[in-house]
């Protein structure tokens, strides 16, 4: 992990060469992140793999921060396999226009991790190459892992339970 | 899963029967969320083996117990078991074909 | 009904339009056919419920596309809804082959959150269930994918050792899948009497029956044909696919997390890893087959060395305590009233917490609200990232190749779909 002063120096060094890119830098339990704008993680990633060394891509992952405003947030876990240094880059994106630039044409690992983002939270990723559901069935409504989505299941009956709910078992 | 699975059962011949095997597919288990269905709900289960996973035993056991049903009452075929004559899927020709 | 309607819509936004194209471009006009075949979901080759749509021209794969889903159940929903200590036993439903890992990744991470110091004790304990467990996924990846290629033997004689192993899981935490032996904090349990014996035992037993393994197939003139210089991939595109493990390890590259960032104590014992040169399915094979034995090396060492002490944190507020306490003490009533009830509450923040697991690297990321019940968890599961190597895999060789490919890439449905 980059220490706190790293994470400063790559945070200024991106800010300068990308204005506007960085709004914040988190360091919390040694680890190192930066939180960018929505619009800029494209140039932010590439510049982070070209002149920072974080050459893999092992994660991307989906949060919503109901009740907290922008609500989606993208998560990307950048590694450096040389120094053994992670870097977290975390954007945050509304309700309303949940579309970001997707960042499967530089890092093709990011495919399916996109269509899960997609599916489970419903964030849309401009320039993916196949952007479809991939967990739910594609005829499926909503986005299961939003907050307010309900959790779903039912109360199970049991054959003993006839009795009381008679027909169900036939 | 459950229209493959559905889809499974009914291109099988009869006599059949079904196993429902693990937590998950008789009472959809600690989870019992958006994404699981029961089995019961769209085809008869014969035999509900229990576990999350279930202990080979337990299947051993539910496959013994499959087989003195069957013993037991040879001919009954599913359908007349559970009431569901009436119930085959029926795949509609498309409107308009000649012949429909 | 009209289930088969559907069925066709869901297929029609696959489209092999452009694919078609660029092989009638090669063969200089619409000479060469393309046949869609669907694997699965249910195939004895797939191992789970995987369904494959494959592009062949002729029995050369051109193209394919995996369709997974069909065993989602909804995981990471289900733990927002529960208490930490309650989303263990959910978590590890994951990947039902490493269940040992899905609690580890899960329980680091929120000890990470907690600042939670595990004693020695129980990280050594950790280590010796986690590499039991990496033997057993080893082994039913071994049984079934030597099946896939014919050799029926070897499933039993893997199965064999895998009850060895399932038969010390049973005695350390009663239960043989899904043991819900990790805690946050530690461990839940410390091994019973016997438990070293048994161990020994097996210790003693598993080298040897490694090397019966590869007896049976390293020079198998059978296996060498079908996984010799098939489907190789190099260790670049690899890591763009973001495929980690053995199958980056296959390929030269020799990145272990238990090496390069050693969590749980790993930088306490000797250990190789093996690395392949070539990257085809039999370096895949070969560094599976040799980090079986690695792993019974740093079982071995973890017993040797076990430190004594307590095998859970004495954080009262994290873990429970002890069921003697209870009828003397008010205070333990109390706290184990608090847990059972409510839970622990966890600092907010968000943390990702990556581990090696059989199959690569296995993160899980947690957002505390500063509630009892996370806000998010999300486990990188290496299942579903390496899948997406299968298609640069196989692309442009015969569809034998295929399956021997996808028993090599060893994937677990239930870690891909969650």
């Amino acid at each position: 992990m980059p220490d706190q002063v790293g994470l400063e120096l790559i945070a200024a060094a991106l800010g300068e060469a990308i204005p506007g890119s960085v709004l914040d830098t988190e360091y919390f339990r040694g680890q190192a992140s930066l939180q960018v704008a929505p619009s800029a993680v494209r140039p932010v990633l590439a510049a982070l793999r070209e002149s920072h060394g974080y050459r893999a891509l092992m994660s991307v992952h989906g949060v919503d921060y109901y009740p907290h405003e922008p609500r989606l947030g993208v998560h990307y876990q950048l590694l450096d396999m040389f120094r053994v240094d992670r870097i977290a880059v975390k954007l945050r994106v509304t309700l309303d226009a949940p579309s970001i630039e997707s960042v499967t044409p530089d890092w093709p690992t990011a495919n399916h991790q996109e269509r899960e983002v997609y599916d489970m939270f419903g964030v849309e990723f401009e320039g993916h190459p196949d952007l479809r559901r991939i967990l739910m069935p594609e005829d499926y409504e909503g986005h299961p892992q939003r907050r307010d989505f309900p959790l779903g299941g039912e109360p199970v009956l049991f054959t003993h339970n006839d009795a009381t709910s008679p027909g169900w078992t036939r | 899963m459950a229209p493959v699975v559905r889809r499974i059962y009914d291109q099988m011949l009869e006599p059949k029967w079904a196993i429902a095997m693990g937590a998950c597919s008789s009472s959809m288990g600690i989870f019992n969320n958006y994404a699981i269905v029961p089995a019961d709900k769209f085809m008869p289960v014969d035999v509900h083996v229990p576990g999350c996973p279930p202990r080979p035993e337990a299947l051993m056991h539910g496959i013994l117990k499959l087989r003195k049903m069957i013993q037991d009452d040879p001919d009954l075929s599913w359908r007349e078991r559970y009431g569901a004559v009436g119930t085959e899927e029926v795949i509609e020709a498309p409107a308009g074909s000649a012949g429909a | 009904m009209s289930t088969r309607a559907d069925y066709r819509r869901m297929e029609d936004s696959i489209t092999l339009a452009p694919l078609e194209e660029q092989v009638a471009a090669q063969r200089g006009g619409p000479t060469a056919e393309l046949l869609t075949l669907n694997i699965g979901p249910h195939h004895p080759a797939t191992h789970g419920v995987l369904r494959l749509l494959v592009t062949l021209e002729g029995e050369v794969v051109r193209d394919i596309k995996p369709i997974i889903g069909y065993v989602h159940t909804g995981i990471e929903k289900t733990a927002e809804d529960k208490a930490y200590w309650k989303v263990i036993p959910v978590v590890e439903r994951m990947d039902y082959l490493s269940y040992y890992f899905n609690a580890m990744a899960f329980c680091g991470a929120v000890e990470t959150l907690l600042e939670c110091e595990v004693p020695k004790r129980a990280q050594y304990l950790r280590v010796i269930h986690l590499e039991l467990n990496r033997i057993m996924s080893h082994l039913v990846w071994l049984g079934t994918s030597a099946l896939d290629l014919g050799a029926m033997s070897m499933f039993w004689y893997c199965f064999r050792e895998r009850e060895m192993i399932l038969d010390l899981f049973e005695q350390s935490s009663g239960q043989r899948m899904h043991t819900r032996y990790f805690q946050v904090g530690g461990v839940i349990e410390d091994i019973p009497l016997g438990f070293e014996a048994k161990l020994r035992e097996f210790i003693a037993i598993m080298p040897t029956r490694v090397d019966q393994y590869n007896d049976l197939l390293k020079r198998n003139e059978i296996l060498l044909q079908r996984l010799r210089n098939t489907c190789t991939l190099d260790e670049e595109s690899l890591l763009g696919l973001g495929v980690t493990g053995p199958l980056l390890r296959a390929a030269g590259n020799p990145w272990d997390l238990r090496k390069a960032a050693p969590y749980s104590s790993y930088e306490d014992f000797q250990f190789k890893i093996p690395v392949g040169t070539v990257g085809d399915n039999y370096d895949r094979y070969a560094v599976r087959v040799a980090e079986m034995k690695e792993s019974v090396k740093i079982v071995e060492q973890a017993l040797d060395g076990l430190p004594e002490g307590p095998h859970i944190t004495a954080d009262r507020k994290i873990a429970l305590p002890p069921r003697h306490e209870l009828a003397t003490s008010m205070e333990a009533l109390i706290h184990h009233f608090k847990l059972v009830t409510e839970g622990f509450r966890v600092p907010p923040g968000e943390v990702y917490y990556p581990i090696e697991s059989p199959r690569g690297e296995l993160g899980c990321f947690v957002r505390s609200d500063g509630s009892a019940k996370p806000a998010r968890v999300h486990m990188r599961d290496p299942s579903f990232v390496n899948l997406q190597a299968t298609a640069a895999m196989t692309r442009g060789s015969y569809i034998a190749d295929l399956i021997a490919t996808l028993a090599m890439l060893d994937p677990i449905l239930g870690g891909i779909d969650r």
